[in-house]
């Protein structure tokens, strides 16, 4: 039987009608969560049952801003954020794609068993380490310049260290690389070693100029984790000055809630991740649906 | 492994005459062998050398600890105890709530998250105008937080919240809402339906991976037989999914065990345990009473468990032919 011209369109309009549905309820509760932001308490209350719930519209202001801005550290807390997440992501880019390249383009002995070692920590959830983790980070020695002299002491606890070291390398990120270098010709490698050029110099000038899309998968990867730590700086920072966004969420249930101020912190610390995301939207979605994982 | 910077064969050549003759003689004596050799355990090092020190050493002490009395902080040595956490633990009642609590999360997020995540992959499969504006909102709570996301569905959870005036609304009022997280009988299916609503997005990508590695000849073959939609889903498409298939099984399987944050934000376990997890309760005894030997007891029971869910799905979804 032949699909009609009219059976077809009545089929794809159905199929953009459900398309919208699942659209609307995935993006209702964030356009609530913005448009919440903005409003005083009181109208958030009085507009839920209605459509103005998701509507700016009636006493509009940044005021919660403002507020949120009096009752955190909020700047604080969003530059530790800034920092420790920019760290492991270029920190993570470099180390991992450093090990990829070796794993994947030269002729290491022992490479194998070393990958497989690698792979076989992705079974590890990290919810199970963090705790012996805990215990180990405050075992660890720690050097610091104090002026002319080197400080030692003992134990991560409370530093900014402690956030970003234990997740600069990630299985993950090498596999991801490991995938991409495959595809790109090692021809490349060799005319490169006639010229002249070193291994390190062929990793620089040659490989990582061509995998591009690898690179934003990973620094995406990389950053949503570092962004959106919780249980582990939870555990392992108490200094208020190096806290992260994710720990500021408490502070807005210690005294009488406002809801409004909640709102406005919570899109402050989502809305710069969701504009690096549509930024790297195409090269992400399309470099993990081709590279990460094959049917 | 030692090698010698010095432009000299490595110290073990000397003593290899009898492995000689095997398949990579030639390589060796191949010139830039040691420097290859150099240059690529020194680019291995650095990830090589931390994942050693923050997953394997975690992992072993880990495992370690479970059996000895060590606490976070604590002047007293520490000691072997034996088998003394495990028994403790499973004397517990509260262990078994929590394991019932998230094989009940594990049981309904599994199937449902994993279908729903296929039908958002398979609206948003094929290219048509606006597939990237699609896919850009059906990915959006998987970047938002999952801190967040408890927070703001806290908020909508309210007795006189979104999510009731919503339910009212679209009944026309026939639905009277819950009390929705101070209630033990609705706090788990409602951590369930934000739990499936953050996360869909990140299983309909793998998922799409897997749909773009079907062939497209197999669709125009089967079109030319006749076949309908749903036989070109039925006898295509899924089949070409095996191994995505497990992918995606075996990762929200370990995503659900794991369940926490939502928790931590949410309900902190309450009312009444009925929304405890193994992974809150590990944190709970290892952070706030600091006794990490009791939390490592948890923590491997839970790799445990997941290790044995695994293999167990992956025995069921082998290839059978």
């Amino acid at each position: 039987m032949k699909p009609t011209f009219i059976s077809t369109n009545l089929t794809s309009l159905g199929t953009m009608a459900v398309r919208i549905l699942f659209a609307a309820v995935a993006v209702f509760p964030i356009v609530f969560m913005l448009v919440s932001s903005l409003k005083p308490d009181q109208q958030i209350f009085g507009d839920m049952s209605s459509v103005a719930a998701f509507l700016p519209i009636g006493n509009i202001s940044f005021d919660n801003y403002a507020a949120v801005f009096d009752r955190v550290p909020a700047a604080r807390f969003l530059i530790n954020s800034i920092g420790v997440s920019a760290v492991t992501v270029v920190l993570g880019i470099f180390v991992n794609s450093l090990c990829a390249f070796a794993l994947s383009r030269m002729e290491v002995r022992g490479k194998r068993i070393v990958f497989s070692a690698i792979l076989a920590t992705l079974i590890v959830p990290f919810q199970t380490l963090a705790l012996p983790l805990v215990w180990w980070v405050n075992q660890l020695p720690y050097f610091e310049l104090d002026g002319f002299s080197l400080e030692f002491s003992k134990g991560w606890l409370d530093t900014y260290q402690v956030q970003i070291i234990p997740f600069i390398a990630n299985a993950f990120s090498i596999y991801l690389y490991h995938q991409y270098f495959e595809s790109i010709p090692k021809e490349l490698d060799e005319a490169a070693r006639i010229d002249g050029a070193g291994w390190f110099k062929i990793y620089r000038q040659v490989v990582m100029p061509l995998a591009g899309p690898a690179t934003a998968t990973v620094a995406i990867l990389t950053f949503l984790p570092a962004w959106n730590s919780y249980l582990w700086p939870l555990m392992v920072v108490q200094s208020e000055e190096l806290r992260p966004v994710m720990i500021g969420i408490q502070y807005f249930f210690q005294l009488n809630v406002s809801w409004g101020e909640v709102m406005a912190y919570a899109s402050l610390i989502t809305v710069p991740v969701v504009i690096l995301f549509i930024a790297f939207q195409k090269s992400f979605i399309n470099s993990i649906a081709s590279s990460g994982v094959k049917g | 492994m030692t090698l010698s910077p010095l432009p000299t064969r490595p110290p073990q050549a000397v003593t290899e005459p009898a492995v000689a003759s095997g398949p990579t003689r030639p390589r060796r004596s191949r010139p830039g062998f040691l420097r290859e050799q150099i240059s690529g355990w020194g680019m291995i090092a650095p990830a090589a050398a931390l994942l050693l020190l923050f997953v394997f050493l975690p992992a072993i002490m880990g495992f370690g600890l479970a059996f000895t009395n060590a606490r976070l902080i604590s002047p007293r040595p520490v000691e072997f105890v034996g088998a003394d956490n495990f028994a403790r633990l499973f004397a517990d009642p509260t262990f078994w709530r929590a394991l019932l609590n998230v094989t009940y999360f594990a049981v309904i997020v599994v199937p449902v998250q994993s279908a729903l995540a296929l039908a958002m992959a398979l609206l948003i499969n094929k290219k048509f105008r606006g597939v990237n504006f699609f896919r850009t909102i059906y990915f959006l709570p998987v970047v938002t937080s999952m801190v967040v996301v408890s927070l703001l569905w806290m908020f909508m959870y309210r007795r006189e919240g979104l999510i009731n005036e919503l339910l009212s609304t679209f009944s026309f009022g026939l639905i009277q809402g819950a009390d929705w997280l101070n209630d033990p009988a609705t706090a788990m299916p409602a951590i369930i339906a934000l739990s499936i609503w953050q996360a869909a997005g990140f299983h309909m990508i793998i998922w799409l991976a897997g749909l773009q590695s079907v062939p497209g000849e197999l669709y125009e073959a089967a079109q030319l037989d006749g076949a309908s939609h749903w036989q070109q889903f039925r006898f295509v498409t899924w089949p070409g999914l095996k191994h995505t298939r497990s992918l995606v099984l075996v990762t929200i399987t370990i995503q659900a065990l794991g369940l926490f944050d939502q928790v931590s934000v949410m309900t902190q376990g309450g009312p009444l345990d009925s929304t405890t997890t193994i992974i809150y309760e590990a944190v709970r005894s290892g952070f706030k009473q600091q006794e990490t030997s009791y939390a490592s007891a948890i923590s491997l029971v839970f790799f445990v468990l997941v290790l044995l869910v695994s293999a167990v799905q992956r025995y069921l979804t082998r290839e059978k032919d």
